[in-house]
């Protein structure tokens, strides 16, 4: 039955973050709505997988956080530097930039 | 017994699921980025430290609380420092904190 609950609590999470990331003013709002995003699915998923008696859902949220956490810090490379292979040197200098 | 370790599970679920709520509405309802970040925080550590703890209880000593150990510590270690980066990035950006004005007796805290 919490199950159940909790699930539902997760789904109404996953909305209010999906509004704040449509809404959000900066970037930086909508990449932690998007990180909220992922932690929130990956606690869907694994209380979907118990839910219906198959609890191997959960390498399915292993491998999401794994790619929430890359896929955050990537993002943030690229509107820090404008490159996603730059090497770190001169980055504060050119931070004010917009990604080419 | 079972009754106990039940009951304790859905407790934990559902404070796990109130914590998970109030991260979320504190994410869109926050006036300035950094107070943003501070709320969804909340929905990364409690909510979901929380809602492992309650689904470990429901697994027993088997490899799925194993799994859910290891998604813990990705959580923990992960979201901080994904927290940790934005807030970095966002301030060599330039976004200002929102802060009290001087003259207004009503905006302080």
């Amino acid at each position: 039955m919490m199950l159940a609950g909790a699930t539902l609590a997760l789904i109404v999470c996953l909305v209010l973050a999906l509004l704040r990331a449509a809404l959000g003013p900066t970037v930086f709002d909508r990449l932690q709505a998007a990180n909220t995003i992922g932690t929130a699915s990956m606690m869907l998923l694994a209380l979907f997988g118990f839910l219906n008696g198959r609890p191997e859902f959960l390498d399915l949220a292993i491998t999401y956080g794994l790619l929430n956490i890359i896929g955050v810090i990537a993002v943030l490379k690229f509107f820090r530097q404008g490159d996603l292979g730059a090497t770190g040197a001169g980055g504060a200098a050119s931070a004010g930039d917009e990604p080419k | 017994m079972s009754v106990i370790v039940d009951l304790l599970s859905g407790l934990l679920l559902l404070a796990g699921a109130v914590f998970s709520l109030i991260g979320a509405w504190g994410l869109l309802r926050m006036p300035d980025f950094y107070t943003r970040v501070h709320a969804a925080s909340v929905l990364e550590t409690l909510g979901a430290g929380f809602i492992l703890l309650g689904l470990m209880l429901q697994a027993g000593l088997t490899l799925v609380t194993g799994k859910l150990l290891m998604i813990g510590l990705l959580i923990y270690f992960a979201s901080p420092t994904a927290s940790h980066a934005l807030a970095r990035a966002a301030m060599v950006r330039g976004i200002k904190p929102l802060l009290a004005k001087s003259g207004d007796p009503s905006s302080k805290p």
